[in-house]
């Protein structure tokens, strides 16, 4: 299986070059041999700032630590807080690694000047569409955006052929929506991409007139879940995470995806970067080079998260659909920084 | 002096003894300056630390471009948000200055039953969590959200800042005014507004301008309940526009408000001193209810019932439905150890900082000295994220060997809670009587010593309110742990965090638990500290 050894073996290159391009950098480096990425790297301790489900970084980490004895410091987080709070630290981070949980955060970062270039071949474990276009961070894992409807109610029963339909007036009072979560933004991205930006906002303008607006998507998904409102768009995995919490007596909910092509049907990845001015140039890359070898994507694919794994030969949960068959990658360079999505849903009243 | 009816006192003996205390103090002013060198720049120096936050802000927002600040501020929407935080403050406000004075006259002045248990109970909301609070009543009651559920569920979280003040400046003040305005011929009711209230103004005046201040900058709790105020304009330029400088710009609209508020609490509490002159206080049998007891007692055990019992059922719900329950893992005690630390240690320094602060607002009851005092309040109404960033800016620059060490983690607390400090030590000077260190120091001793011997003892159940107020506030306090707690290190509040943020609230529930029962102490502490031991009125 190409799929599994690959990524090992770019794992030991990356660190390798790495290690040589840094030489006397770091604190390990400079009189060791670099004969294998695990003993010339064992010891040091690198710092990841993580905006992730935190048990299942914690599987990885660990996981890492152990097969090349580099230790982690995780620190955990929300996504937003722990980006402006690498904007004010500037080049002084003690961060080596960022692991986010969506493109406009790593962008932020990239555009200020603050990332590092991945190795090229941890970029090529994953397809390209799912990494920085710039090659300043990599894709790790990947979500769907979906339809959420309370169970036997009309919109499980009859849900919409397109995320656009949501806007006409017969969902007035029936939908919900998070557009505060970082999630949101790249549907109101592909509605632009897709049709333009007086009907992006002709949309969001009926999404207001239609929807609730829930402050996360966890609020939303219980808010569904207890018929409080009839459906909502929203990430896949919220969906499977509220199932294991509340067993499956207790979920009234189902899960529904819109046509693949529609601009509501889309995957979103999560990537992690290098900081620039992090100490440890050479075991961060082998820390990103790990995320995304096979081992790495089989912990993701067999965590409580229920996120899609990226790497070519690693399947996720059996439960959830295949992810080609779903949707098309949410392009980093059209998501950009957020702002403009942002900038929308300011104006169209949905967020302050 | 405001005591209202001061020269009318029934004893001569005391007011011989107010007019000696008088002629001290005017003999001994000249030396006051002396005795106060060390404190004007001490004090200058504890609130320039506690409001760097502010100039954080300021800086930040010089960043945003012309065209950027007439974009976010030009928004209709700007207006619509301003009235939401107005009317949500004034509503919240008023209804906690209600119910704390109601609450405190209750157990303080009446003949209730149970008067004792009511204090504690009553107080113990403070023990509840502020993410629990929200989140229990949305799971529980979906219909509370928007305005009104805003104004319920902040009421009921914040008039313990209100009720703890009143009730002890109405159990430390002297009850002799009241007696005397019975039997002067004046009505229970005519007492109550006209010489109860007053005596309390400095209490009430100093709770509500904790409460109202708080309403300005929170923010999770009113997202929870879905109703958007400024601060909500503020988290969505961090969240999703990883924008400082436009933040800090909507933010300092929210230091204008503070400002405008603290000038206002100035005004309300100018006549602030209020104290008795003798030794003790004289305390006065308490006002029969009659008829009233039974409406009484159900509106306490309404307001308890509804602000204590709804987060505990809700704690106990997830418990025992959820699936995710199990027992919490061996870590559950390092991250209580690193609670109680952190709580602890930002408490005793938040507390030692509001010392010369509240002690120079005292002794010198000059415009700067009190402007100095009301400065360190403004913090207070910045959303906590604001601060905890300005801690990372000032440290990572200035002090790179602690950031992200433990003491990095403290002085965020201790910026972020010390006006909560600072409002107990200076209800707890408001009672010395004054002259007392003038006394002491004609008497020949020195400066140091009438600290030491004389002012601290006498304001010590202040402290221990000081420190118990911090120390529980801290403990549940999320946004700038996460920010700025050492690397690894882990709380019950961001354990609590790691596991809701997943969903599974099974998980979460015992670390929240936990949370409250740690607080139990503190809250009796509290509770004994600021009102005395029961049955005792000094």
């Amino acid at each position: 299986m190409p799929g599994t050894v690959r990524p090992l073996a770019a794992l030991s290159l990356v660190a390798a070059c790495a290690l040589a391009l840094t030489a006397c950098g770091s604190s390990g480096g400079g009189s060791t041999a670099p004969t294998a990425s695990g003993t010339a790297l064992a010891g040091q301790s690198i710092t990841v700032y993580s905006g992730q489900h935190e048990q299942t970084v914690k599987a990885l980490t660990e996981d890492f630590t152990k097969r090349t004895g580099i230790k982690v410091e995780l620190r955990s987080g929300d996504e937003a807080e722990l980006a402006n709070q690498i904007l004010q630290e500037g080049g002084a981070s003690p961060a080596d690694v960022f692991y986010a949980e969506n493109p406009p955060a790593l962008t932020v970062l990239g555009d200020k000047g603050l990332l590092a270039k991945v190795a090229p071949d941890t970029l090529k474990s994953v397809p390209a569409a799912d990494s920085s276009g710039k090659g300043d961070w990599v894709g790790i894992s990947a979500r769907t955006s979906a339809f959420l409807a309370a169970t036997g109610k009309g919109a499980d029963t009859a849900p919409p052929a397109s995320v656009l339909d949501l806007a006409k007036p017969e969902w007035k009072g029936r939908l919900g929506i998070a557009p505060g979560e970082t999630d949101f933004a790249p549907v109101v991205t592909q509605v632009l991409k897709a049709k333009g930006e007086d009907a992006a906002k002709q949309w969001l303008k009926g999404l207001k007139d239609n929807a609730k607006v829930y402050d996360s998507n966890e609020d939303l998904s219980v808010a569904i879940n207890s018929g409080e409102v009839e459906a909502g768009v929203i990430d896949h995995y919220y969906f499977y995470r509220m199932r294991d919490e509340k067993g499956a007596a207790e979920t009234h909910a189902t899960l529904h995806y819109f046509p693949k092509g529609d601009p509501g049907s889309l995957v979103d990845v999560s990537g992690a970067a290098v900081l620039k001015h992090g100490k440890h140039q050479a075991a961060a890359q082998a820390f990103l080079g790990y995320l995304a070898s096979a081992p790495a994507q089989t912990v993701i694919a067999d965590s409580a998260s229920y996120e899609y794994p990226l790497v070519d030969g690693v399947k996720g949960k059996p439960e959830l659909p295949a992810l080609d068959g779903i949707g098309t990658v949410a392009d980093p360079a059209q998501l950009g920084d957020g702002k403009q999505a942002l900038a929308l849903l300011q104006d169209a009243g949905l967020l302050q | 002096m405001t005591f209202p009816l001061d020269t009318d006192g029934p004893s001569p003996l005391r007011r011989w003894r107010a007019t000696g205390v008088r002629a001290l103090v005017a003999a001994t002013r000249l030396r006051a300056p002396a005795a106060t060198g060390l404190l004007a720049p001490l004090a200058t120096a504890v609130v320039a630390v506690v409001a760097a936050p502010l100039g954080f802000v300021i800086a930040q927002a010089a960043q945003a471009g012309w065209d950027q600040t007439r974009r976010l501020l030009g928004r209709p929407l700007i207006a619509t948000l301003l009235g939401h935080t107005l009317g949500l403050t004034a509503a919240v406000t008023l209804a906690t200055a209600v119910l704390g004075f109601g609450a405190a006259y209750l157990v303080e002045r009446t003949a209730l039953p149970g008067r004792r248990a009511w204090t504690v109970a009553l107080a113990l909301p403070l023990a509840v969590p502020e993410f629990v609070r929200g989140y229990s009543w949305v799971s529980l009651f979906r219909s509370v959200h928007g305005y009104w559920g805003a104004v319920l569920v902040m009421t009921c979280s914040l008039y313990p800042l209100v009720f703890l003040p009143v009730a002890a400046a109405l159990r430390h003040g002297d009850a002799a005014a009241e007696e005397v305005s019975r039997s002067l011929g004046r009505g229970r009711l005519a007492t109550l507004c006209r010489v109860t209230l007053p005596l309390t103004r400095p209490a009430l005046a100093g709770g509500v301008l904790l409460v109202s201040l708080y309403l300005l900058g929170e923010y999770g709790a009113f997202a929870m309940l879905r109703y958007t105020t400024f601060a909500t304009a503020v988290f969505t330029q961090y969240k999703l526009g990883f924008d400082a400088a436009s933040a800090s710009l909507l933010t300092l609209v929210l230091v204008a408000l503070a400002l405008l508020l603290v000038g206002l609490e100035a005004w309300a509490g100018r006549r602030a001193r209020v104290t008795r002159h003798g030794a003790l206080a004289r305390t006065a049998p308490p006002v029969r209810l009659g008829g009233w007891t039974v409406p009484a007692l159900l509106a306490l055990a309404a307001l308890v019932g509804v602000s204590l019992g709804v987060p505990l059922y809700a704690l106990a719900y997830w418990l025992l439905k959820g699936s995710s329950t199990t027992l919490p893992s061996a870590s559950v005690l390092g991250a209580t150890a690193a609670t109680l630390g952190y709580a602890l240690g930002a408490a005793v320094v938040a507390t030692a900082a509001a010392v010369p602060v509240a002690l120079y607002g005292w002794r010198r009851g000059t415009r700067p000295a009190r402007a100095i005092e009301r400065v360190a309040y403004l913090t207070r109404a910045l959303p906590g994220i604001a601060v905890a960033l300005s801690v990372v800016y000032v440290a990572v620059r200035w002090a790179q060997p602690l950031y992200q060490q433990p003491p990095m983690l403290i002085a965020g607390y201790v910026v972020l809670f010390f006006p909560l400090a600072l409002t107990a030590v200076r209800a707890a000077l408001a009672q010395v009587p004054p002259g007392v260190e003038e006394a002491a120091r004609s008497l020949g001793t020195r400066p140091l010593a009438v600290l030491g011997r004389v002012t601290l003892p006498l304001v010590l159940p202040g402290l221990g309110a000081a420190v118990a107020m911090v120390g529980l506030t801290a403990s549940t306090e999320l946004t700038a742990t996460l920010l700025l707690r050492p690397t690894g290190t882990q709380t019950l509040a961001t354990q609590f965090w790691v596991y809701t943020s997943g969903l599974a609230y099974g998980a979460a529930a015992p670390y929240a638990a936990l949370m409250v029962a740690l607080s139990v102490p503190s809250v009796l502490l509290l509770t004994r500290r600021t009102l005395g031991r029961p049955g005792e009125n000094q």
